[in-house]
């Protein structure tokens, strides 16, 4: 029996701890470090999608920002100065959710008989596809603003309410960092609960299978076109959620926000962390938004302290140790740092008794 | 012609070609209901491709098949499986990282409904189809006399059981018709006349069963009718006993005009 979420996730200790976090950071670290955990649960939210379409359903989609893109797009147009109108986020939200999802089922419709390899291409290809049209879209009807991007964008808020604002409470000065910690620490919790509930179905059963193997899923009445459909579906709405609320913290999108390797990093969060395991993938998430963030900080004054002088620029010393964490990681923990119990088995060296090549049912008929 | 009501499947021409080489040609047989229908001949003659076109993952390029009264000439395996054909298949292709009761939970696949909704509220419909379905998958494990833990991976049981974990996965799809590529392969004596139970267990719950095999004692000793398939041409048809004294079929397995 897996462990019942209500009995994991909201049992006081580890409530309060999450509810407490952002004032302990900021006491800590200061205010910039709250910020940065807000964008560590935007980027856990986009690795729980993806990890629902490579982690549950084993299809390498490396185009997956696409989908934050036009979540965050959404909520940028319809939400800003660009055309005048400012829809209220509870419509534009469910919205960006909605166009996110109908732009998964358009990707993932021509990619049904790819697998491997080449579905990693052709996903590839529409995460860019994407980025260039959002660049482009300026003329001869301005609809992105191309390359200047949208901003002015209007901040979250319900009702009268806006996440935006800062105030007094009991003392405490509580600002716009910490209220979007809150609503962003909602909406993953929701993700999370979502991707549960769905893995320990029959719906998250057949996406294993498929993942498993893909001829005999089907040989056993697995329609795996709409199963395969409703994973890229169900990953781009968790991808478009988390968009329209980037774009409503952050005020401003462009199309640089969206690039391949934004698309790499929630791949990386997910495959670090432990594909397949919702506690590894918030793991990944945590680890690779904060250690680059620490390492910015840290790497000058090291070297300061260190050599006298900063030797190395800190930001590509980043991007180097960052290459080092995860190869490093790859060769003494191939499953991820906290693999599902299912990967780490996968990787054991007793594989030899059941050895099936992976063909999809589109090889098998020609 | 209208085929006797008795005909649960029928094969009427098939023909299938891979490039230059035709693997099955004009082949027409039909099994009755009940039956336990055996196809044998050797190897490359075409056993496994006809079992491919019946559930689906061939396209034939030839010729249709009635299967319960339905004509199908393109047909994809998760229909067919739905009409209720169900298979194992030769070199195993067990979902291995998956448990044993998963497997044949994924099999109870399509008899069940719970959507998106149901596994996200678990309102009391999906509690009691998710509650039936692992009952099942239990039962089932009985059913095909696997002992070991249900939570052990597929890959890690024996190769028997894997074998019948295959066939309890495809019986949890609620088959009429179940077709098994060569469940004996690689079977010790044992396992094997356990399997021979077994089959005749499957039968007289009311499933026919199609029998790839190259063990001909358990044809011979199982089937009610068997054909014989040689180069994708079907050379004989009938009761095993006439079968087994056909020429053609002597000639087929042990070469040329041999007596």
């Amino acid at each position: 029996m897996k462990i019942n979420l209500n009995s994991t996730l909201f049992n006081a200790p580890i409530a309060i701890a999450l509810l407490a976090l952002p004032f302990i950071i900021d006491a800590l670290f200061g205010h910039g470090w709250v910020r940065i955990a807000d964008f560590a649960l935007l980027y856990i939210m986009l690795a729980l999608g993806l990890n629902i379409v490579v982690g549950y359903a084993g299809l390498l989609d490396l185009g997956y920002i696409a989908f934050f893109a036009v979540g965050a797009y959404t909520y940028a147009l319809l939400g800003s100065p660009q055309f005048g109108l400012h829809w209220p986020m509870y419509v534009v939200l469910p919205l960006g959710a909605l166009i996110a999802c109908g732009f998964g089922v358009l990707l993932g419709a021509p990619t049904l008989k790819l697998r491997g390899d080449y579905l990693a291409i052709v996903t590839l290809g529409f995460g860019e596809i994407i980025r260039i049209f959002l660049n482009n879209l300026n003329a001869p009807v301005n609809i992105t603003n191309g390359p200047q991007g949208i901003s002015a964008i209007d901040p979250l808020q319900i009702g009268g309410f806006s996440f935006g604002d800062s105030f007094e409470w009991m003392g405490m000065r509580v600002d716009d960092v910490h209220l979007h910690y809150y609503l962003f620490l909602a909406f993953t919790l929701l993700v999370i609960f979502v991707s549960r509930r769905l893995e320990d179905s029959r719906i998250g059963r057949a996406w294993v299978a498929i993942r498993e193997d893909e001829v005999a899923a089907s040989a056993m009445g697995i329609n795996t076109r709409n199963i395969k459909l409703l994973a890229f579906a169900m990953g781009a709405t968790f991808g478009g959620i988390s968009g329209g609320l980037f774009a409503g913290f952050q005020g401003f999108v462009s199309p640089e926000s969206f690039s391949l390797m934004e698309s790499i990093m929630v791949l990386c969060m997910v495959v670090l962390g432990g594909m397949g395991n919702i506690g590894g993938v918030v793991l990944g998430g945590v680890l690779l938004v904060a250690l680059p963030e620490l390492f910015r900080h840290a790497a000058g004054p090291v070297q300061q302290m260190l050599l006298g002088k900063v030797v190395v620029d800190p930001e590509s010393l980043r991007m180097l140790m960052f290459g080092l964490a995860l190869i490093l990681v790859m060769l003494w923990r191939p499953a991820g740092l906290w693999p599902s119990t299912q990967r780490r088995r996968e990787f054991d060296a007793d594989d030899s008794v059941l050895h099936q090549e992976q063909e999809t049912v589109y090889d098998a008929s020609k | 012609m209208t085929p006797p009501s008795n005909r649960l499947l029928e094969l009427t021409g098939v023909g299938k070609h891979f490039g230059g080489v035709t693997a099955l040609a004009d082949v027409s047989l039909h099994i009755h209901h009940g039956d336990i229908y055996g196809l044998i001949g050797p190897n490359g003659a075409g056993k496994t491709t006809l079992f491919n076109v019946v559930t689906g993952l061939y396209q034939l390029d030839s010729g249709s098949f009635q299967f319960a009264g339905q004509s199908y000439t393109r047909c994809k395996p998760h229909l067919l499986a739905q009409a209720g054909i169900a298979r194992t298949f030769q070199n195993i292709r067990l979902f291995a990282n998956m448990s044993a009761l998963e497997n044949i939970m994924v099999g109870r696949h399509l008899r069940t409904r719970t959507g998106i909704w149901g596994a996200l509220t678990r309102n009391a419909a999906a509690r009691t189809e998710e509650r039936a379905t692992v009952q099942r998958a239990r039962e089932l494990l009985d059913y095909v006399g696997i002992t070991c833990a249900h939570q052990t991976l597929a890959k890690h049981l024996s190769y028997g059981e894997q074998r019948r974990l295959e066939i309890a996965r495809a019986l949890a799809t609620e088959p009429k018709l179940l077709a098994l590529d060569e469940p004996a392969a690689g079977m010790n004596a044992t396992e094997t006349v356990a399997l021979k139970a077994l089959l005749q267990k499957i039968r007289a719950s009311g499933i026919t069963v199609l029998l790839i095999e190259h063990d001909v004692k358990l044809i011979m000793g199982l089937c009610d009718r068997v054909a014989v398939l040689d180069y994708g041409k079907k050379i004989a048809e009938g009761a095993p006993e006439e079968v087994r004294r056909d020429p053609a079929v002597i000639a087929a397995y042990l070469g040329g005009e041999a007596a």
